[in-house]
């Protein structure tokens, strides 16, 4: 017997992509997948009802179900404070909005001063290790407390008296903290080869940070960064303590003048209006990031 | 002359728009070793992950045995376990020890005994020259150590077929002659091993059969001595040129 074992000999050059016709055995196999997938498409359904079913009876069959329609799902109650909560909830948006911005410059500012390592900046460092130890320690409510009652309280010159202005201080104290925690994390998670490639190339430690390493950290941590986000977005309600017309407010005082709670159930509905596409975009992103990982796998 | 082992027929990969593998047709015999050899990017991986269930074929088949691996109705887990893959980067895993490396999967997917599995494991070990190094880790051992790890491992739940995907590629020059000695053994006990390999040298003296690959065709075949020493492809030509250049 011989060692070799030709198989049909090779064609000595083959047409292009352009020439191809799938065989019989492939159109079969791709039949086959695609009647899977219909398969699989029509199981996740059926489930998805069947337990959406479920879960509806049993709280509409539930002894208590008359009441707790009337308390929360109240629709005269809806209409009447829809608007006024939606109102309030514009105020949300904006605390989120301006407290987003400079928790990110906040945090970032700290990440960076965390990770140098030059000696003179040292107490600069000791600083921002201690105020990252303190205001992570510290539940954001109680944060909102002492600056929202406090601060006002020292009586000194300057001071904002404006509850939302100390409520997003507060708020900013306590996710910067958070997000310097993340954006240090990122840079820590960017290869040691890359700093040395930088620093060969004749870069100064300023533009290595400036130009490698921080482009490489951000890239990173947008999923995380996201995440705390969506807290954020939420725990603006928490300013609701120190009294401005925010929509969590708005829906308290709805729901005392007419014992109800529907005005809260109409807040919630806002809150995850907001957060859900901000989530969605979350997982796309950290779907992209997988995938592109994979590619460099390969 | 009875069937081979591994049968791949008319086989076409393409990632989005772009053909990788195209028309390829190739035979592994029962106790043969048959090496690809080409350029990076001429589809001698991919070739490799196709047969190992890695990535789906776009068409025709691959047949091992009597089973056909291109079925998408077939257990893929179950067509894994008769075949036995090494990597390139090792890919050991780093919180295992060189003995529960080789033993997770006879134990977990053959269901064998622990005791049994690292008896076996032992052996094989021991034949590989690692015997001491059972208990240690990865990362306490060198590249060449680390793939004669993942070779014991591939061999250790009785693989019909071998896949080795450039195993010496990333070893440093005076590792690779210890992990080319045990394909040799692998050889000398009859073991069947498809490998793309850029060792020339190895594939002279190992190599049943040599392929040679370019943009996703065999373009050359034979037995070493001919895709070797007298390439009749221009291309098989221009490219054992450029790579023996520089030996």
């Amino acid at each position: 017997m011989s060692e070799f074992t030709a198989a049909v000999p090779t064609p000595a050059d083959t047409s292009g992509t352009a020439g191809y016709t799938p065989s019989a055995v492939q159109l079969e196999r791709e039949r086959y997948r695609a009647a899977r997938r219909r398969r699989e498409r029509l199981t996740a359904g059926v489930c998805a009802l069947v337990l959406l079913v479920v879960v509806v009876v049993a709280v509409v069959s539930s002894p208590g179900w008359a009441e707790v329609h009337a308390k929360f799902l109240n629709g005269t109650e809806f209409r009447r404070y829809f608007g006024q909560i939606l109102h309030g909830f514009w105020l949300n948006v904006q605390m989120f909005l301006v407290s987003e911005v400079l928790i990110l410059a906040l945090g970032l500012l700290v990440a960076l001063v965390r990770v140098t390592r030059s000696p003179g900046l040292a107490p600069i460092r000791w600083a921002a290790t201690a105020y990252v130890d303190v205001f992570r320690g510290v539940p954001t409510l109680l944060l909102i407390f002492l600056i929202g009652f406090g601060l006002p309280a020292l009586q000194l010159q300057g001071t904002p008296s404006s509850p939302v202005v100390l409520g997003c201080i507060a708020l900013v104290l306590s996710y910067g903290a958070y997000v310097g925690e993340v954006f240090r994390a990122g840079l820590n998670s960017v290869h040691p080869a890359q700093r040395n490639a930088a620093k060969a190339l004749g870069l100064s430690e300023h533009q290595t940070l400036r130009h490698v390493i921080l482009p490489q950290a951000v890239r990173n941590v947008v999923p995380p960064l996201l995440n705390d986000f969506i807290a954020l977005q939420k725990d603006t309600a928490l300013v609701a303590t120190l009294g401005p017309l925010e929509a969590l407010r708005v829906a308290q005082i709805g729901s005392y003048a007419d014992f109800n709670y529907t005005p809260y159930l109409a807040a919630a509905a806002l809150f995850i209006a907001v957060t859900v596409p901000i989530t969605r975009y979350a997982d796309w992103l950290q779907r992209k990031a997988i995938e592109r990982q994979w590619a460099e796998a390969r | 002359m009875s069937e081979a082992l591994l049968r791949i027929r008319n086989l076409r990969k393409q990632y989005g728009g772009k053909t990788v593998l195209e028309s390829i047709d190739l035979d592994v015999a029962e106790h043969q070793v048959v090496c690809l050899i080409g350029g990076s990017g001429s589809g001698k991986s991919t070739l490799l992950r196709c047969v190992d269930l890695l990535d789906t074929v776009d068409d025709g088949t691959i047949h091992l045995g009597e089973t056909e691996l291109t079925d998408p109705r077939l257990n893929a887990d179950a067509a894994r376990r008769r075949i036995g893959v090494v990597f390139q980067s090792y890919n050991l895993f780093p919180h295992m020890s060189v003995l529960e490396n080789v033993t997770l999967a006879p134990r977990k997917a053959h269901g064998i005994p622990r005791r049994e599995a690292e008896q076996h494991a032992l052996e094989l070990l021991e034949r590989l020259g690692l015997a001491e190094k059972a208990r240690d880790y990865p990362d306490r051992l060198s590249g060449g150590q680390q793939q004669r790890v993942a070779i014991a491992r591939a061999l250790a739940t009785k693989p019909e077929l071998l896949l080795f995907d450039e195993i010496t590629a990333a070893l440093d020059p005076e590792l690779v002659g210890e992990v080319l000695d045990v394909v040799t053994d692998l050889k000398q006990r009859g073991l069947t091993i498809l490998m793309a390999t850029h060792e020339m040298g190895f594939a002279r003296h190992a190599a049943d059969q040599v392929c040679f690959l370019e943009g996703g065709v065999i373009r050359e075949r034979g037995t070493a001595e001919q895709v070797l020493s007298e390439p009749r492809h221009p291309s098989t030509q221009r490219f054992l040129a450029r790579v023996l250049e520089h030996k």
